[in-house]
């Protein structure tokens, strides 16, 4: 298991409407997430496949007595898993009671953004729909996709 | 105000709901029985904690009415006024009122209510009995006891007093008479001087002070009030600790030195010292009452699932023992094992709470409900210790409320036609409650007119349920089912208490909701009983384990009835459905891999049957293989994924994996 404080903390300029989020790669595109959200991270465990679940549910996990389900997002966003499975990583995110958990090829790093480098989204981007989408960020070269967690997981699997 | 009381709102809102609960009960006691002074003794008790705990907490509205509750209570207990029906009728609607009042504390977290027509009541209540004395006389008397609230530095001790003080010096403690002085703006006297006493609590005993500590908890005093305490303290510490809350200020510290003083027995003080002796018995008897603590539910089910845990791992330790063969390791794995038993049980054990909780409410219900139906009713209550599990506790109530509505409107006559029938005047009703085997049982039983079979077929006729031929046709256990069919209901008349069309089939499903069963008995003429069996816990049940290919499922055992091994021959098809027959039952079969889509090709010859129950039905499900009988502890499966059908929750095996339990009512 991994504490999302000893990620490391990549520091960018200190202004107002900062935030800071938790990139992580899917197949080959880097998302990140609200930090807030996010309760842990852990390494793959066994998933108990949940049949009659959504399409895109994986199953659930056993997290020290709790259980958890964990959906698929390469499969919601169409997108092809990596074959590695050393880095893979189940992120687990937690909001009002509600626990899910994803499945990520690799967890990068903690990130501060500012506000004047998140691009709102606006256009579709493949089988991504604008409104799950916070906006793109744009850091020296990268861009990180940054995903609103209640918009997806309210819209159904 | 700087305090925040925010975070003794839970406490307050529990406590005075259980203080009211034990009012209702009280109050009961007394209506009965005028003359019970322990009844009308802990009435004003619980009335005056209620008041000292809505004044602290800054619930004026309350306090108030509860103050003036206890104006009346103290004559009651004087005996200057008599327990009469309408004294109590007013006090009973002021306990609905102070019900209403915390309710909207609970919803809003501040009420606000006028109370004045029920203070009006009580007052009308006690001038009843003021009616000769002028009101200057009063007056008077409250001035006559002034010059010992601002008099200069003077107690009186009795003998009690003096001995504990003796005592004190003789052990090496001093004593300390202190003014502790309230800035005069301060909004919350009485916290503050709560606080005082919070702190000296630490390591002093306040022997003495003037006003008494009820007053000062409701902020009876000018900005001063002066205490005796005794301590090891020096006289500095304590000053300097006192002058730390904000807005008290310490404007004397004496050492008394008891030599000097003398047993006082004026007239005037014997009064106050036996109210004095009676805190302090009041101090004691809460001291008895609070050696329970309340846990919050949530940290009660992650120690369960902490528990869980350590039995997991036991399992996984029990494994390396076996493969590695270490004697010591074996014999240490077998002690974890029973502690962990053990302690597992001592934690489901913890959740239990006793009927008691729900029961309680239901006598003020019953004697509201008879009077207003001008009915006589003794009701019983037998068992009211029996344990249930939280959580079936928290489902029950309203199935019962429905239950006894349905006893006192439909079941027991009214007293004429009762004494008509030969019958006693009185009706009865039970409610009873024991343990079962893994069960608990809870009746409603009554002696009143009994259901009308007949009726209640041709009822059903009315309503469309049966044919009239079905309806001929009938057993009297078949009819009474009938009862429990939604939209169902008898009765002739729909009165506000019950009849209202939501009838018997909510109670029915409710009751399943929690693996419960309803029955009922009847005798035409001599009464009804309903009969409700419950599951101990809903946390725990027992399951058979069954395999599908490489998945584990959980059958509950409540839904098995057996289980049987077939051959591929053994399966007929009819209508393109595969049955099977055992012993002379034609048994509709579903494959439970077909059912749950589980991945993979069958490939034994031989088929093991799962015989299961939905409702009055038998069906065979098919899987791979059976593993055996369990005992598991639920798990929700969690908002994400609740509602799928055929699955009930979750589990954590031994092995750490999570399986799934089935839900044979929607499973197919």
């Amino acid at each position: 298991m991994q504490d999302v404080r000893n990620l490391p903390v990549e520091d960018a300029h200190h202004e107002d409407q900062e935030m800071q989020v938790v990139a992580f790669r899917l197949g080959n595109e880097e998302y990140a997430v609200d930090i807030l959200f996010v309760q842990e991270i852990i390494r793959l465990l066994n998933i108990t496949r949940v049949p009659r679940s959504g399409q895109h549910v994986e199953g659930v996990i056993n997290l020290r007595g709790n259980i958890i389900p964990i959906v698929n997002l390469h499969s919601k966003f169409n997108l092809q898993a990596a074959e590695d499975q050393e880095d893979k990583r189940i992120i687990v995110f937690k909001w009002d009671e509600v626990q899910v958990g994803i499945i990520v090829d690799e967890v990068s790093e903690v990130i501060r953004i500012q506000g004047q480098d998140i691009e709102p989204a606006t256009k579709v981007y493949g089988a991504l729909e604008a409104d799950h989408i916070k906006g793109i960020a744009k850091i020296d070269n990268r861009l990180l996709i940054l995903l609103d967690l209640v918009k997806i997981f309210e819209s159904g699997w | 105000m700087s305090m925040d009381m925010t975070q003794y709102l839970d406490v307050f809102l529990e406590e005075s709901k259980e203080h009211l609960g034990n009012l209702n009960q009280q109050l009961l006691e007394l209506e009965k029985n005028p003359g019970n002074l322990a009844a009308l003794n802990e009435i004003f008790r619980a009335v005056h904690t209620l008041k000292g705990m809505s004044s602290t907490m800054g619930y004026e509205d309350l306090a108030d009415l509860t103050h003036h509750m206890e104006d009346v209570l103290s004559e009651l207990k004087e005996g200057l006024l008599q327990a009469n029906s309408q004294v109590v009728d007013i006090l009973f609607q002021c306990l609905d009122r102070a019900q209403l009042i915390i309710d909207q504390i609970e919803s809003n977290g501040t009420a606000d209510y006028n109370n004045q027509d029920l203070i009006r009541a009580l007052s009308q209540i006690k001038e009843g009995r003021h009616i000769n004395q002028a009101e200057g006389e009063e007056e008077l008397l409250e001035t006559a006891v002034e010059p010992a609230l601002s008099g200069s530095f003077h107690f009186d001790f009795n003998d009690y007093d003096l001995t504990v003080l003796q005592e004190a010096v003789r052990k090496s403690y001093q004593v300390l008479s202190l003014r502790i002085a309230v800035d005069p703006a301060s909004l919350m006297k009485s916290v503050r001087a709560f606080m005082v006493f919070k702190v000296l609590e630490e390591d002093c005993e306040v022997l003495k002070s003037i006003p008494a500590v009820p007053d000062l908890e409701d902020g009876k005093f000018d900005d001063n009030f002066d205490i005796v305490v005794i301590t090891k303290q020096p006289a500095a510490v304590i000053t300097d600790r006192l002058e730390h809350i904000s807005e008290i200020r310490v404007e004397r510290c004496e050492i008394i030195n008891i030599g000097q003083l003398t047993v006082q027995h004026p007239v005037d003080t014997v009064s106050e010292t036996m109210h004095e002796v009676e805190e302090h018995s009041d101090t004691k008897r809460t001291h008895k009452i609070k050696q329970t603590v309340r846990v919050d539910i949530d940290r009660l089910d992650s120690l369960m699932n902490l528990v869980g845990e350590l039995v997991m791992h036991k399992g996984r330790l029990e494994q390396i023992g076996t493969s590695r063969k270490i004697v010591e390791l074996n014999e240490t794995i077998e002690q974890i094992d029973r502690i962990s038993t053990d302690l597992q049980s001592v934690v489901m054990k913890v959740r239990m709470v006793p009927v008691e909780q729900v029961f309680n409410r239901f006598p003020r219900m019953v004697r509201d409900l008879a009077k207003e139906l001008d009915k006589e009713i003794e009701f019983l209550v037998e068992g009211k210790e029996t344990e249930l599990d939280r959580t079936v506790i928290d489902e029950i109530g309203d199935p019962l409320v429905h239950l006894l509505r349905n006893a006192i409107d439909h079941g027991i006559e009214l007293p004429a036609v009762r004494i008509q029938q030969g019958k006693p005047r009185m009706g009865t009703i039970i409610l009873r409650a024991r343990h079962e085997g893994n069960n608990v049982l809870i009746e409603v039983e009554d002696n009143g007119a009994g259901i009308n079979i007949e009726r209640v077929k041709q009822k059903a006729v009315e309503k469309g349920l049966v044919s009239s031929k079905e309806a001929g046709e009938m057993t009297t256990e078949q009819a009474l089912d009938l009862l429990f069919s939604p939209g169902f209901s008898t009765a002739e008349n729909v009165t506000d208490i019950s009849g209202r069309g939501v009838g018997l089939d909510v109670v029915k499903s409710k009751i399943e909701a929690i693996n419960g069963e309803i029955q009922v008995e009847t005798k035409m003429g001599q009464g009804t009983k309903f009969k409700i069996k419950l599951p101990l816990t809903l946390a725990i049940i027992q399951a058979l384990m069954v395999s599908v290919r490489d998945e584990i499922y959980a059958i509950p055992l409540s839904s098995v009835d057996e289980t049987t091994m077939l051959s591929r021959d053994d399966i007929k098809l009819i209508q393109g459905q595969e049955v099977i027959v055992l012993r002379g039952n034609v048994l509709p079969l579903y494959r439970l891999d077909n059912l749950l889509e589980v991945p993979g090709e069958s490939q034994s010859d031989d088929l093991y049957v799962v015989v299961v129950c939905k409702g009055d039905k038998q069906v065979g499900l098919v899987v791979d293989g059976l593993i055996g009988q369990q005992e598991i502890v639920i798990k929700s499966l969690g908002k994400f994924l609740a509602g799928i059908p055929g699955i009930a929750g979750a589990i954590v095996a031994g092995d750490g994996n999570v399986r799934l339990i089935l839900d044979i009512a929607t499973l197919f």
